[in-house]
């Protein structure tokens, strides 16, 4: 008995040791961002004079409410995209299953662990060529070619648990494919497809090497790709870019917070799925 | 009835306008993924057959690019250097999510446990660049690191860890160990609540300690939640760009130089499109070499 209590307080030290390394960085980010612009404060120290002014500053300098409004419109570009075309192959292979659905599913398959180095750099030349260049257009296209095979997986997986007499029943009452798409099996795919909604938020928001390669103009880019021009840029200057880097994680952070189950799933299923 | 639905489905089935129909669904995802996967991934392999420097004209060099990569130091060095993070990026995650799962299983019901699932997954979900900007000021000359390992009287210790050639790479492996730990243990600690209890009672009747039991029951039950793990934490480590990209741009000289940086610099400041494309094919293979066994060691058990 002893010996299991004492293996507890071992275990529960470690875990509150790992938790404060985790929350340091943010705690060292926070403090610093406090200090006045242009010093080189030193690690944790509290500032005599918080500097509270400095997040107003940031927001102004990094142009926060531009970046905001590119994150978003390079989410809703890319998001809605994938899940209807995500959706759609993943019924088509899961549950229609036409001669030969296995293979394209394969080719799909085949897209899971690639990095996205491994295509970057005919892509740019892609990219301009269709005259897309630094445009968000040139974030959110290959973002949804790159996101197809894990969605197609994803959805698969939910479609071929669905029973064929769903789709009998609804055909014997003379629904057409699409209608048995659209009316039946969207709205019992919802589950699936909030999870998938989550994550591809996620990989959106946080993509950083499609951002800087295609776009030129931070103002364009994801949230990410800007906070690397802000990096850059402010570099210098430590406690406005600790300020900056801060605002920038306040979206996503918001969201997890408020989601945070549904997030935590999703991310779980989606590397078990991936 | 079933015999009418099943002449009703094989019907169906036979008719061209079915077959045209499901291929009619995938068009889209096919299309999207064909133009922007398929395609540039067949040139990457073209590309990196030609020398070519973006502009002009290109010449046919063979397998000379790939050659070069096993010859010159510095690029195959970045390939070595992917390796020794898989180390950080997925030893200390597994290892650390294998100890920290187990201790929140047992203290399940406690607030600590329900705050711990929620801190340690924080790093998951913030852009790996806010990572790197974090890190590269706690970890600088007036760091707070260096603060700290003062505080203990470690004063002779402190440096620029990330600007130290000995210490560069494993601190870039820190930041990466510190992003996946927590998705680690909450995959582990997801594994651990579908193993039956019952298994437990029978050892402890056995007379298995908590190192038995763990090395016997839990260890084995976890083989598909591991195999999870390290497949996402290896591709994590083989295709790292971003931290490195921010905390020291590959140096100091070449110090942190992996694939994915070495690719960026190559293709797009260098102007050396095919070496930068044969080092792409490289990637993609490694990954795919690495991926595909410990998907089959931990597939098969199951």
């Amino acid at each position: 008995m002893t010996t299991m209590l004492r293996e507890n307080l071992t275990g529960r030290i470690l875990l509150v040791l790992l938790m404060a390394i985790t929350i340091l960085p943010f705690g060292s980010l926070f403090v610093t961002a406090l200090h006045p612009s242009g010093t080189y404060p030193s690690g944790l120290s509290w500032p005599d004079d918080p500097q509270w002014g400095n997040f107003l500053d940031a927001f102004q300098a990094a142009d926060m409410g531009t970046l905001l409004y590119s994150s978003v419109l390079i989410v809703v570009g890319v998001v809605p995209a994938s899940l209807l075309f995500g959706t759609m192959a993943g019924f088509a292979f899961g549950h229609l299953r036409m001669p030969g659905h296995r293979a394209g599913f394969l080719l799909f398959v085949l897209g899971l662990t690639l990095p996205f180095e491994g295509i970057i750099t005919p892509l740019y030349y892609q990219v301009r060529d269709m005259g897309l260049l630094n445009t968000r257009w040139a974030i959110i296209l290959p973002l949804i070619g790159l996101f197809m095979p894990f969605s197609v997986l994803w959805m698969r997986a939910h479609f071929v648990t669905m029973p064929s007499d769903l789709s009998e029943a609804a055909r014997v009452d003379g629904a057409s494919t699409w209608q048995l798409f659209r009316r039946i099996h969207v709205p019992l795919a919802m589950p699936a497809l909030s999870s998938l909604a989550i994550l591809l938020f996620l990989w959106t928001w946080n993509q950083f090497l499609l951002a800087i390669v295609l776009v030129d103009e931070p103002a364009k880019r994801t949230m990410a790709g800007a906070l690397g021009a802000f990096q850059g840029q402010w570099g210098t200057d430590i406690p406005l870019l600790c300020a900056g880097a801060l605002l920038i994680l306040v979206p996503t952070l918001t969201v997890f917070l408020i989601f945070q189950r549904r997030f935590v799933a999703a991310l779980l299923q989606g590397s078990i799925k991936g | 009835m079933s015999a009418q639905v099943e002449g009703r489905r094989a019907g169906r089935a036979r008719r061209p306008r079915a077959i045209w129909l499901g291929w009619l669904f995938a068009a889209p995802a096919i299309i999207m993924y064909a133009t922007f996967v398929i395609r540039p991934l067949l040139l990457t392999v073209q590309y990196s057959l030609y020398d070519w420097n973006g502009i002009g004209a290109s010449t046919w060099v063979g397998l000379d690019n790939y050659r070069r990569l096993l010859t010159d130091e510095d690029l195959f060095s970045s390939i070595v250097h992917a390796f020794e993070l898989i180390v950080f990026f997925s030893g200390i995650p597994v290892l650390l999510g294998l100890f920290v799962a187990a201790t929140i299983r047992d203290i399940a019901a406690s607030r600590l446990a329900v705050i711990a699932r929620t801190v340690l997954f924080l790093p998951q979900v913030i852009p790996l660049v806010a990572a790197g900007i974090m890190w590269s000021w706690l970890l600088s000359t007036t760091g707070t690191a260096n603060e700290l390992l003062s505080a203990v009287g470690l004063g002779d210790l402190t440096r620029a860890w990330l600007g130290d050639f000995d210490t560069a790479l494993p601190a870039v492996g820190v930041i990466g160990a510190w992003v996946l730990v927590g998705l680690c243990t909450l995959l582990l600690l997801a594994g651990m609540s579908k193993i039956d209890p019952a298994l437990y009672e029978a050892a402890r009747l056995d007379g298995a300690g908590p190192v038995r039991e763990f090395l016997s029951i839990t260890l084995p039950s976890l083989r598909q939640e591991i195999g999870v793990c390290v497949t996402v934490t290896v591709i994590a480590a083989l295709a790292s760009f971003d931290i490195v990209y921010i905390a020291t741009q590959g140096g100091p000289g070449n110090a942190t130089m992996v694939p994915g940086l070495e690719i960026y610099y190559l293709a797009f400041s260098e102007r050396e499109v095919g070496m930068a494309s044969a080092l792409a094919v490289t990637l993609v293979v490694l990954v795919l070499a690495c991926v595909l066994p410990i998907q089959r060691l931990t597939r098969d058990g199951s």
